[in-house]
C-alpha cells in the first residue's frame, strides 16, 4: 500500500508498463522502472521526477484510454510529481503553499512590490522616488546598496537552505545509491542530460503536445527560459563582483557585461515563458494535471515579470519612472527568491537530482 | 462518396498503410477504410513490437548477419514445410530492403540500450512499440495525401468475374455509401475476433478462447472475398495461439497477458494432471505451442505451477501469481482437487534428477520415470509459497486466407489472377505461414506484401 491514491495508481501503471516494456527506448523512466519489480513511495517519486512529460509514451501506448487498462503515465506521474514537491518541502509547515500555489505566489508578489514602493517612499522623500537619477550609484539613492545586498542575500540564502533541505529529504526517500557522493561521472552525465533536455524529445521525434504530431517547441521555449534565467543570474553575480571587487557601482553602461548578460537573459525570459504558456494552453487536456495549472502559470508569470520589469528598468532608468520601476523589479525578484522552494521552480532541481540518480544506476549496471 | 480512387485499401494496420504509402508514392490516389475508431486503428499491429528481416551484416540495431538462407530454414522449421516456397523466398529477399524502406516511412528502430531487452540478431524492435510504428505510418500517409476514414465498415464488395468494381460502406455518421476504385488492396486481417466463425472449426471450445488483439478482426472482408470466387489458402484450424493469463480481458489484452514461466515449473489441467513436456524446447517454440496445448485440455484451462525460488527468473507479470503456503492451500485457491495436485507434484519432485540448471540452453535437468517427462530445466517444486498462473488459449491471428502470387495479386478459384484485386498482411499470411510462428514474421509479411500490393495496385490502376 502507498501513502497516497496517486502513488497507488502510479504503482498500478508501473506494473502494467513493466510487463510490456515497449516504451523502454523513449526516455529514462522506463529503463529505471525495469530495474525494479516492486515500487516504494520513494521509487515512485523518483520515477515521477524523472519524467519530463513529453507525452510520447501516452501516444505510443496501446493501453492508453479508452482502453480498459487506462494507462496514462504522463498525467499520473505529473500529479505524483506535484505531490512529491509538497511531501519533501522544508519547513514542513510551508508544504501547504503547493496546494494553492497560484494564489500564494501572486499574493506574496503583490505584497513584496507594495513593500518596496512604500519602503522607498518611507525612507526617502517623494522627490527621490520620482526623481531623475543617473550615473554610478543611481539605484542606491532609493535604497542603500548594503541594505539591498543584505535583504536579497538573506532571501536567496533562505531559498537555497529550503531547497537543500527539500532535496535532502527527496534524496533519502529515493534511496541514495552506493558510492553516490563521490561520483563525478554521474553528476556530469546528469548536467548534460538536463542541459540539453535529452528526455523531452519523445525518443527523438519531439514532444507531444496538442495532438499526435510531435514538435520541438516545448523544448525550445524551455531552453529559452532556462538559459535566460541562468544569464540573468550570471548578470547579478557579475554585478556583485563588480561592486565588491572593482568598486564599480550600478547602473552600468549598456555594453558592460552585467547589462549584456541581463539583457540577453531578459529576452530569453520573455520569449521562453510566453512560449511555454501558449504551449500549455494548447496542450491536450488528457496529458495535463489540471490541479497544477495554477502553480505552473504562477511560476511562468513570475519569470516573465522579472524579465519584463528588468528590461523596463534598463530602458527607462534615466527617467522619472526609474524609482517605481526599480521598486517593481526588486519586489518581483524578492518574491521570486522567497517563493522558489514552494513552487514550480523545484521541478528543475528534483528532476536534476533524479537524473543524477539515474546516471548512477546506469553506471552501476554497466560495471 | 462521389470521388473515384485509384486504389482502395481496406484495413488500417501495417500491411494496409504500407500498401497505401507505396501506392501513393507511385502516384495513385488512395483511400484507406479502417473499420475501427481512430484509437483502435491498426488492428493487431498495435500490439506488435518487432519485425524479422534478413540482413547480411550487423547494424546499429541488429547484432549480426541473418542471411536469406537462415531465415528460410527458420521458416521451414516452424511451418514444418507448410509454406509456398516461391512466395516465402520472395518475401525473405524483399525483407532485406524493407528494413530500410520502413525507416524512410518515418518508422524508427530502437537503438541499443543494454537493458533487459537485448538487441536481437534476427529481429529489429520498433522504438516505442507497434502503436508508435503505426502512428508514424499514418503521419507519413496523411502528409502524402492519402485519405483515411475511420469507423468505416465495409458491408459488401461488388466483384464481377474476379474484377473489383465497388465497395458498400457503412459509417455511424453518414450511413451507407458506395466507394468506387480502380483497384482493391484487401489488408483487413484475419477472423480471430469472430468467435462464431472459430466455433466452426473448434466447436464450443472457442468460447473459452481469449483474443489477444483487436476485437475488429472479424474476417468480414475475407469471407466476402472467398464467397466471390477468390481461392482460399491455409488450414482454418491453424492460428497463432499462445497461453495467456486466464484473467486477461476477452479482447485486446495484448502483450502484457503472456507468461514465459512455463519452463520454470509444471503445467497442469483442471484435473491437476500434467499433460505435456514443459521442458521440450527453448524460446520461441515453447512460447508458441502452449496456446494449442491448453486449447486441447478440458474447459480450455491450465495452471502453470512453480515455487518462490524462480519468481524473478521471468518477466514481471501484469496479474500477480496466485499464492499458497501449502500445495493444498494453492489447490483450494485454484479450485483444483488438493490430493490430486499434491500427488502430481510429489511424483514430479520424485522424478527430478540432479543436473546443472541453465535456462538459456537445453540443459541436463530432466525427470526420470514419469509421463509426460520434463526433459530440460526440471527442478523440484518445494519452496513455499507455491505459486500459480491460470492460463487460457490466447489467439493472436488466424491463417485461413486468400491465395496470392508474387505481385500480391489475389488468385481466383480457377487459378487465374484477379484483374485488379490484391491482398496483404494477415489476410494472406497463410500463403507463407501454413502453421507455427516465428516472432516478428507477421510484420514482415505485412510490410513486404503491403508494399508490393500498393505498388502493383497503383501500376494496375494507371493502365
Amino acid at each position: 500500500m502507498h501513502g497516497t491514491r496517486i502513488l497507488q495508481e502510479a504503482d498500478r501503471l508501473m506494473t502494467v508498463c513493466n510487463s510490456c516494456r515497449y516504451c523502454e527506448g523513449l526516455c529514462a523512466v522506463f529503463p529505471a522502472m525495469e530495474m525494479r519489480r516492486a515500487f516504494s513511495d520513494g521509487d515512485l517519486n523518483y520515477l515521477a521526477n524523472l519524467c519530463h512529460a513529453c507525452g510520447a509514451c501516452y501516444t505510443d501506448c496501446q493501453f492508453s484510454p479508452p482502453h480498459e487498462f487506462n494507462v496514462n503515465v504522463p498525467k499520473t506521474l505529473a500529479v505524483a510529481r506535484a505531490e512529491s514537491y509538497a511531501a519533501y518541502a522544508w519547513p514542513r509547515a510551508f508544504a501547504g503553499a503547493f496546494a494553492r500555489n497560484g494564489l500564494v505566489i501572486s499574493l506574496i508578489a503583490a505584497l513584496s512590490v507594495a513593500a518596496f514602493i512604500f519602503g522607498f517612499a518611507a525612507i526617502n522623500d517623494r522627490g527621490v522616488l520620482y526623481g531623475i537619477h543617473t550615473g554610478p550609484g543611481a539605484f542606491y539613492k532609493l535604497m542603500p546598496h548594503n541594505a539591498m545586498a543584505l535583504l536579497f542575500g538573506a532571501a536567496l540564502l533562505y531559498a537555497i537552505l529550503a531547497l537543500v533541505m527539500g532535496v535532502r529529504a527527496f534524496w533519502r526517500a529515493i534511496g541514495e545509491p552506493v558510492g553516490m557522493k563521490t561520483d563525478a561521472k554521474s553528476l556530469l552525465q546528469a548536467v548534460r542530460d538536463a542541459g540539453e533536455l535529452r528526455y523531452l524529445d519523445g525518443g527523438g521525434v519531439g514532444c507531444f503536445n496538442e495532438d499526435d504530431h510531435p514538435t520541438d517547441r516545448r523544448k525550445l521555449y524551455h531552453h529559452f527560459t532556462f538559459y535566460g534565467f541562468v544569464l540573468c543570474f550570471a548578470a547579478t553575480c557579475v554585478g556583485t563582483l563588480y561592486h565588491y571587487l572593482l568598486a564599480r557601482e550600478a547602473p552600468y553602461a549598456w555594453w558592460d557585461l552585467p547589462v549584456v548578460l541581463g539583457t540577453l537573459g531578459g529576452i530569453g525570459l520573455v520569449v521562453g515563458p510566453i512560449g511555454l504558456l501558449s504551449e500549455k494552453w494548447k496542450r491536450d487536456r488528457v496529458l495535463v494535471d489540471e490541479q497544477q495549472m495554477g502553480m505552473d502559470t504562477a511560476f511562468i508569470l513570475m519569470l516573465f515579470l522579472t524579465s519584463v520589469t528588468g528590461l523596463a528598468l534598463l530602458l527607462w532608468r534615466e527617467s522619472a519612472a526609474m524609482g517605481p520601476l526599480l521598486a517593481l523589479h526588486l519586489g518581483v525578484v524578492f518574491a521570486l527568491f522567497i517563493t522558489m522552494p514552494y513552487g514550480k521552480f523545484v521541478h528543475g532541481i528534483y528532476r536534476f537530482v533524479a537524473l543524477v540518480r539515474y546516471a548512477r544506476e546506469r553506471q552501476m549496471m554497466a560495471e | 462518396m462521389t470521388r473515384r480512387f485509384d486504389v482502395l485499401v481496406i484495413g488500417g494496420g501495417n500491411a494496409a498503410l504500407c500498401a497505401a504509402i507505396s501506392a501513393r508514392r507511385a502516384g495513385a490516389s488512395v483511400l484507406v477504410l479502417e473499420g475501427a475508431p481512430k484509437f483502435y486503428r491498426g488492428g493487431n499491429t498495435r500490439h506488435t513490437r518487432n519485425m524479422r528481416c534478413a540482413h547480411d551484416a550487423a547494424t546499429e540495431i541488429l547484432t549480426g548477419p541473418y542471411t536469406e538462407e537462415e531465415f528460410w530454414k527458420d521458416l521451414l522449421l516452424v511451418t514444418g514445410g507448410q509454406t509456398d516456397e516461391e512466395l516465402a523466398r520472395f518475401m525473405i529477399r524483399e525483407s532485406k530492403d524493407i528494413l530500410n524502406w520502413i525507416v524512410e516511412q518515418g518508422v524508427r528502430w530502437q537503438p541499443s540500450l543494454g537493458g533487459t531487452l537485448s538487441l536481437g540478431r534476427t529481429n529489429s524492435f520498433f522504438l516505442g512499440g507497434g502503436r508508435a510504428m503505426l502512428n508514424a505510418l499514418y503521419r507519413t500517409a496523411e502528409e502524402l495525401g492519402v485519405d483515411v476514414l475511420y469507423d468505416a465498415e465495409v458491408i459488401d464488395l461488388v466483384i464481377e468475374n474476379g474484377m473489383f468494381l465497388s465497395a458498400q460502406l457503412k459509417q455511424p455518421v453518414g450511413g451507407r455509401t458506395e466507394v468506387r476504385a480502380s483497384t482493391l488492396v484487401a489488408a483487413a486481417g484475419g477472423f480471430e475476433a469472430n468467435i462464431e466463425w472459430l466455433k466452426q472449426y473448434w466447436g464450443e471450445a472457442a468460447d473459452n478462447f481469449l483474443i489477444r488483439g483487436t476485437p475488429y478482426n472479424r474476417g468480414a472482408i475475407l469471407k466476402m472475398l472467398l464467397a466471390k470466387g477468390v481461392q482460399e489458402i491455409g488450414d482454418p484450424t491453424q492460428c497463432h495461439a499462445v497461453a495467456i493469463d486466464a484473467r486477461a480481458p476477452k479482447f485486446d489484452g495484448g502483450i502484457i497477458t503472456r507468461h514465459d514461466s512455463v519452463v520454470f515449473g509444471i503445467v497442469v489441467n483442471k484435473h491437476a494432471e500434467r499433460f505435456y513436456d514443459e521442458g521440450e524446447d527453448i524460446w520461441p517454440k515453447r512460447y508458441a505451442i502452449w496456446g494449442r496445448l491448453v486449447a486441447a485440455q478440458p474447459d480450455q484451462i491450465a495452471y502453470i505451477i512453480f515455487d518462490s525460488t524462480v519468481v524473478t527468473s521471468f518477466m514481471p507479470t501484469l496479474f500477480p501469481p496466485i499464492a499458497g503456503a501449502t500445495i493444498a492451500e494453492l489447490a483450494g485457491k485454484l479450485e483444483l482437487d488438493a490430493p490430486a495436485l499434491e500427488k502430481t507434484i510429489t511424483d514430479f519432485n520424485a522424478a527430478v534428477q540432479p543436473g546443472t540448471f541453465d535456462h538459456t540452453i537445453l540443459d541436463d535437468c530432466a525427470t526420470q520415470g514419469i509421463t509426460p517427462a520434463k526433459t530440460h530445466w526440471a527442478r523440484k517444486i518445494e519452496t513455499p509459497p507455491y505459486l500459480a498462473y491460470p492460463v487460457r488459449p490466447g489467439i493472436t491471428f488466424t491463417y485461413l486466407g486468400t491465395r496470392v502470387n508474387k505481385q500480391s495479386r489475389m488468385l481466383m478459384k480457377d487459378g487465374k489472377p484477379s484483374a485488379n484485386m490484391f491482398a496483404a498482411g494477415e489476410i494472406m499470411a497463410g500463403n507463407v505461414l501454413g502453421k507455427g510462428y516465428a516472432a516478428g514474421i507477421g510484420m514482415t509479411i505485412g510490410s513486404v506484401f503491403g508494399r508490393v500490393a500498393g505498388r502493383e495496385a497503383a501500376k494496375n490502376a494507371r493502365n
